[in-house]
């Protein structure tokens, strides 16, 4: 589920063990369709697109890596769903061989230990473990490094273009299935993206108080952050969120409510999700905002 | 806020529980204010002022507020804790705030422990001593105890009493009562009082009859209103209905959560081997129940959440399982603020058909 923020992180950790690593295809409609058939129906998208995702590869592979991230930091944590995630496929599927770490910073639970006991089933030679860990921590740095940079970049260049920014987990984001439609027909309408998922952790951390004082959904409070920090320089804000994403179904409430100066559209997916009405409702925003902006200007 | 203006103090519904927090809430206000009990209006009031996706428990508070501001209230109360209960308070701020009501908020979100209560009263209201706190909060929990007692009673046998209408007629006289009494002794007395008038309530209670454990989500499980009195129901078929949460037995967890920590590595070990780890809030609870449940050869379990809640929809991947390997019945209820009331009824009467003549099987073998 946490693929497409840490990717980096935990590929470059096996693969510094010496293990073959396979990844699943982006998401398509059979997989769609096959985490829709094995999760309870009332589960949010993001979690049956994940267990179409281990469907895929539970005859491939030895092991499946499950990683139960519950909490950063101290009073603070993941939606559940990411806590009950390894128990949810232990009972969907039966006999699956997984690896799995947890990390919950309030009892001292780090993932330094975490993935040092992963690593110790796979080899015993201690150095090798530290070794992987500390690369795998230096290709996620480079890899965040690099798209803020990017996105800096991008925030500095051209004034006058239409700018957007979008706020999903990068879950939704990056998935070739739920946010992949949405930005390449924003890109051809010629609007420039900013993403909120990059950003520096910290920073936004200190941010998203002046929003919310009392949010403790640590990649929803980035969000948010990233959100305040980014405000001033766009000129719309689109929400994705999936159908019935928790945490995201209040914390986008109170967006709409603090947030009176800028255009906002929430697009919610589900399963089922006509491409065409949700064009419209893009092309309409674009256009309202291109109003806007002509209006500004003037 | 000025010392010109009344303080008005109100606090969503939940249950009975009202009465049982209300000499807290009078600690720290001239008046407490009672919301007018869960009506279909206060649901839609709720509903339309709530985003879309968010749980049912939310559009519940909300309506409630709504209508207590309408009478006058002030001052409102929100808990919180778990899963996404401990950020309702902020989101409900901002919504009441932009429909132009004025008010304080009062957020207790994640501080349990009876110092940090303390403090959060004293914050609103500096002069109050900590003895005069204290006395309020063995009341509540006296109360509270009070009151689960003997809904846990007549929850057991409202199916079988011989004329209808006799425990929930001594059920209102009981609550009534309650209020109005404000000593620990009397409260204890009250209590003994009660109970023996409760005990002495006729009852046709066949040897071996139904029964059905009922498990689930906080809310919808204390909030008859939420669930459409689907205990009720279930009495009125003749089905003996236990339920184990309870805001005291919630307390009573939390507590030993905090001072021994043991809590949860019991209900974990208790639901191995179909959970490893902590599903959040209440699911862990809910897996564990099932399987003592089961093992103490109960009928069926009814198993209910609000639509989209996080932690029970986590935990029904588990149940599912269960229920495939021990062969045993449970159904599932999902409450929304929309969902109709006959399906549900027809429902758990299929369900009750389906329990009586497994029963009946089985006795043949």
């Amino acid at each position: 589920m946490l693929y497409h923020k840490y990717h980096f992180f935990w590929e470059e950790f096996l693969r510094s063990l010496g293990q073959e690593v396979v990844v699943s295809p982006e998401t398509n409609r059979e997989i769609i369709g096959k985490g829709v058939n094995l999760a309870v129906d009332e589960s949010c998208l993001s979690l049956k697109i994940y267990l179409g995702h281990v469907d895929y590869l539970k005859d491939k592979v030895d092991f499946i890596f499950i990683p139960r991230i519950v909490s950063l930091y101290k009073k603070e944590n993941l939606c559940v769903k990411f806590m009950a995630l390894n128990d949810i496929v232990r009972n969907t599927f039966d006999g699956l061989k997984t690896l799995e770490y947890t990390t919950h910073v309030p009892t001292f639970r780090y993932d330094y230990f975490g993935l040092f006991s992963v690593g110790w089933q796979l080899t015993h030679n201690p150095f090798l473990i530290i070794r992987a860990i500390e690369r795998a921590r230096k290709a996620q740095q480079n890899q965040q490094d690099k798209l803020l940079i990017e996105q800096e970049n991008k925030l500095k260049d051209k004034k006058d273009d239409l700018r957007i920014l979008i706020v999903a987990h990068p879950y939704t984001t990056y998935d070739a299935f739920l946010g992949a439609p949405i930005i390449n027909f924003l890109k051809k309408q010629g609007v420039e993206l900013v993403f909120a998922d990059i950003v520096n952790e910290k920073e936004a951390r200190k941010l998203s108080k002046n929003i919310s004082t009392d949010l403790y959904w640590t990649y929803n409070k980035e969000l948010v952050g990233a959100l305040e920090k980014y405000r001033k320089e766009v000129d719309g804000i689109i929400f994705i969120m999936t159908f019935p994403c928790g945490p995201d179904s209040l914390v986008i409430n109170l967006c709409q409510n603090k947030i009176n100066d800028l255009p906002i559209v929430v697009i919610t997916l589900d399963e089922l999700q006509g491409e065409a009405g949700l064009k419209t409702r893009l092309e309409s925003f674009v256009d309202i905002l291109k109003i806007r902006k002509g209006k500004a200007i003037k | 806020m000025t010392n010109t203006s009344v303080k008005k103090i109100s606090f969503p519904h939940m249950g009975n529980y009202f009465t049982a927090f209300e000499p807290l809430a009078r600690l720290v206000a001239d008046e407490v204010i009672e919301p007018p009990p869960i009506s279909k209006q206060t649901i839609e009031l709720g509903y339309k002022n709530s985003p879309e996706c968010v749980c049912v428990p939310f559009k519940y508070n909300l309506g409630n507020y709504i209508e207590a501001l309408e009478r006058g209230a002030n001052i409102l109360v929100q808990a919180g804790g778990g899963c996404r209960f401990g950020y309702y308070g902020e989101v409900q701020e901002a919504i009441l705030k932009k429909m132009g009501y004025k008010f304080e908020f009062l957020k207790l979100a994640n501080s349990y422990s009876p110092i940090a209560l303390a403090k959060n009263f004293r914050a609103l209201k500096p002069e109050l001593s900590y003895a005069k706190i204290f006395r309020a909060l063995v009341l509540s929990y006296l109360r509270l105890r009070c009151i689960d007692d003997s809904e846990d009673y007549v929850r057991k046998n409202i199916g079988f009493e011989k004329q209808k209408g006799e425990f929930e007629k001594a059920h209102k006289n009981f609550l009534r009562e309650l209020l109005k009494t404000d000593s620990w002794l009397g409260v204890h007395k009250l209590r003994k009082k009660y109970l023996n008038i409760l005990h002495a309530i006729p009852i046709d209670k066949p040897k071996k009859p139904l029964r059905v454990g009922v498990v689930g989500e906080l809310y919808v499980l204390m909030e008859p209103f939420s669930n459409f009195q689907i205990e009720k129901e279930l009495a009125k078929k003749g089905i003996e209905v236990h339920r184990f949460v309870t805001v005291s037995s919630i307390l009573h967890d939390c507590l030993d959560e905090m001072l021994f920590s043991r809590q949860l590595r019991k209900l974990i070990r208790e639901s191995w081997p179909y959970l490893k780890f902590h599903l959040g809030a209440h699911g862990t609870e809910s897996v564990a129940k099932t399987l003592e449940l089961i093992k103490e050869g109960f009928d069926g379990i009814i198993h209910i959440k609000p639509f989209g809640c996080m932690p029970e929809v986590n935990a029904m991947s588990a149940l599912h399982k269960i229920s495939k390997d021990y062969e045993f019945p449970i159904i599932y209820f999902s409450f929304d603020a929309q969902s109709s009331e006959t399906g549900i009824k027809t429902r758990l009467e299929a369900f009750h058909d389906m329990l009586t003549m497994k029963k009946r099987h089985d006795a043949k073998q």
